[in-house]
């Protein structure tokens, strides 16, 4: 008898479900919105590279499209290494974000993860495992991944990771490949040289595409601070970016603390 | 049936007596004028049958108190205000004696009182017995309002002074408490009676206070601060029960008190086309548990500070923001992944440019670099800042931030672009 009455509870746990069609959102990029369709929701999107890959930038770009349409947005940031101001710079609206710092504790950061989506109501839900060495990341356990997408699998939120080298497997819908196909420098060798920004191109790895979206990230700091301080400074041309010793001694913006060195402009 | 119990001349310090002489009879008690108060006597027939007799144990009530008063007893509020300081001594309010009163106890405004003077009313009796047309085309419908007050017709409704309720709920121990185990079961049921409490008088709270008496003669208190106002005991002790995780009492616990803030409920209107966004409750859990693994200065939103300062930011609360500011798409921009702290470097610096970096994790040569640029600022504070900044590519692929601390001499890898 009990076990006909447990019958159809465990045919219930045991038959295949099907799942249902993934819903995409837009990833900021054109290019690989272009390709993939954007980021699918209630799945995990899997963001890999070496460092200075671009796998942050376009996680900013991500960020700044969700926060964009309003959506309160969770990064867990494993080595507490977001950069606020590049963050708006990109144009996350901070006021919805969500940033946990877990102080190099990757632990704690799959635990935060998993709270969160418990929590529901997040529109997207960010995982930065950037900085943790490639031989500690292979230690999480795949069923802590498998947990996560079945937690996350009837939420309309959008779970991305951010790490060195793929770990994820088959627990991730989408798989990308950051590379940075070159970085743009600007002025004279030795001189007022300015780092202007880098193409970046992601490559699917799941689904396997043969193209690569590639996107152009510019640098914030520096081009907009050599445009600010142009703009702002009465005494220099408007349309030369390029410092004179001369012009560094007079410049009004040396009392204000954000000036131009005298040595570095030959 | 309405008793008025009214004082002449009473002392101000004397007030509340007369509250509290009216308040051991009925909680239905009006604080008419500070030396009047009214209130409902129906159903205190049952108890002292006539109403004369509810009025004499007013009266004896009152001498207890040392109250020099009157009561008087009528079928409205109106009428027995009226006859409490109108008549002396113990009064049922009948027909006759309402029409003995002065009419000045009307408090008729001064061009109404000065017609009925010029008319040679004096008492509420010729008042009433005018003819309501001409009183009405005369004097307006004041007047008319008035001689109803003056025929004991009145009907207005008793406004009860209620005393603003206190959400308060404390607990003594008869023997110490050294787990918090068992303290959350106290504060599971101080927390369930403090929410029906808020419950039955429509309202919420966002501030819950625990004060927790202890062994050692000391107190422990925590301030539970809520985004918006709640109610819900679970989410309350679910909170609380976190706090005092991070928080531990120092000592044994002997006593638990418990306050709420009352204030409105919170009131939203939701939408059909917004976005989702967490249920605030389950946020503030969900916060809470996040505090708890990492640290509370750990959770937030970052908010950017009004300085020049490189890397300026604070944490602040996470709430779900309404109507702020609207990020957009800007454009794809190379971000900064920050190190903290910065990492000191060797750096070998021929002429001034860096050639070679080492520091942990990172060690490669320049290939191309942009620098240096100079920042400094608040020279007044003994946290100045002056330096110069580099980007560099090193041979190991990465893009770095370097800086020369101008003070120390010292470089330093600020982030890794990325």
């Amino acid at each position: 008898m009990n076990a006909l009455a447990l019958d159809p509870r465990l045919t219930a746990q045991l038959t295949f479900r099907m799942r249902p069609a993934l819903e995409f959102v837009p990833s900021g990029v054109a290019a690989l919105d272009a390709l993939t369709g954007g980021l699918p929701r209630g799945a995990i999107t899997d963001l890999y590279g070496p460092a200075s890959s671009g796998r942050t930038s376009l996680l900013l770009s991500i960020l700044a499209g969700a926060t964009g349409r309003e959506e309160v947005c969770a990064l867990v940031d494993s080595s507490d290494a977001l950069d606020p101001s590049s963050a708006a710079s990109a144009g996350v609206n901070l006021e919805r974000l969500l940033w946990v710092r877990c102080a190099a504790n990757p632990e704690h950061a799959l635990k935060a993860v998993d709270l969160l989506i418990q929590g529901g109501g997040f529109g997207l839900v960010a995982l930065d495992l950037g900085d943790v060495p490639p031989q500690i990341a292979r230690r999480i356990p795949l069923a802590t991944w498998y947990r996560l997408r079945r937690a996350i699998e009837d939420t309309p939120a959008a779970l991305v990771v951010v790490e060195r080298e793929p770990t994820l497997k088959s627990c991730a819908s989408l798989i990308l490949e950051m590379q940075r196909e070159e970085v743009a420098w600007s002025g004279s060798a030795g001189c007022s040289e300015l780092l202007r920004g880098a193409r970046l191109a992601a490559m699917p790895r799941k689904p396997v595409r043969q193209q690569t979206a590639a996107f152009d990230a510019r640098a914030v700091e520096a081009a907009e601070k050599v445009r600010g301080q142009a703009e702002a400074c009465p005494t220099r041309p408007l349309n030369s970016l390029t410092c004179r010793a001369g012009h560094a001694s007079a410049c009004p913006l040396r009392a204000s603390g954000r000036t131009f060195s005298a040595a570095s402009l030959g | 049936m309405f008793a008025s119990i009214h004082v002449p001349e009473i002392a101000p310090e004397r007030r509340a007596r007369l509250l509290e002489c009216a308040r051991d009879f009925s909680p239905w008690v009006e604080q008419t004028t500070p030396d009047t108060v009214t209130l409902d006597i129906g159903s205190l027939t049952h108890l002292f049958g006539s109403p004369r007799n509810v009025a004499e144990a007013m009266a004896r009530r009152a001498a207890e108190l040392e109250l020099a008063a009157n009561v008087a007893v009528a079928a409205n509020p109106d009428a027995a205000v009226h006859g409490a300081r109108g008549l002396t001594g113990i009064v049922v309010v009948s027909e006759k004696e309402a029409g003995l009163l002065a009419v000045e106890l009307l408090e008729a405004p001064p061009e109404i009182a000065a017609t009925l003077a010029m008319w040679g009313i004096r008492t509420f009796g010729e008042f009433a017995a005018l003819p309501e047309d001409g009183i009405a085309e005369r004097l307006g419908p004041l007047g008319v309002h008035l001689q109803k007050l003056a025929r004991g017709a009145g009907n207005r409704p008793l406004k009860p002074a209620n005393p603003p309720p206190a959400f308060e709920e404390s607990f003594d121990l008869e023997y110490p408490l050294t787990l918090l185990e068992p303290l959350s079961f106290l504060l599971a049921r101080l927390l369930g009676a403090l929410c029906a409490r808020l419950d039955s008088h429509g309202l919420a709270t966002h501030e819950l206070r625990l004060r927790l008496k202890l062994e050692n003669g000391g107190a422990h208190e925590r301030t539970l601060r809520l985004p918006f106002p709640m109610r819900d005991a679970k989410a309350f002790l679910k909170l609380l029960s976190l706090d005092l995780d991070g928080h531990p009492p120092p000592a044994p616990v002997t006593a638990v008190s418990l306050s709420a803030e009352p204030v409105n409920p919170r009131v939203v209107q939701h939408g059909l086309f917004l976005p989702p966004t967490p249920e605030p409750q389950k946020l503030e859990l969900t916060l809470a548990r996040i505090a708890k693994l990492v640290g509370e200065g750990n959770v937030g939103a970052p908010e950017l500070l009004d300085t020049h300062r490189p890397g300026a930011f604070r944490m602040k609360r996470f709430t779900l923001a309404r109507n702020g500011r609207v990020g957009g798409q800007v454009g794809g921009r190379l971000a900064l992944r920050v190190f903290r702290p910065a990492l000191h470097a060797q750096v070998a610096a021929p002429n001034g440019r860096p050639a070679q970096v080492e520091a942990r994790g990172v060690r490669g040569r320049v290939l191309q670099m942009a620098g240096p640029w100079h920042t400094s600022g608040d020279w007044w504070r003994a946290d100045a800042w002056s330096r110069d900044e580099w980007d560099v590519a090193l041979s190991d692929g990465a893009l770095y931030r370097l800086y020369r601390d101008r003070h120390g001499k010292e470089w330093f890898i600020e982030g890794r672009y990325d």
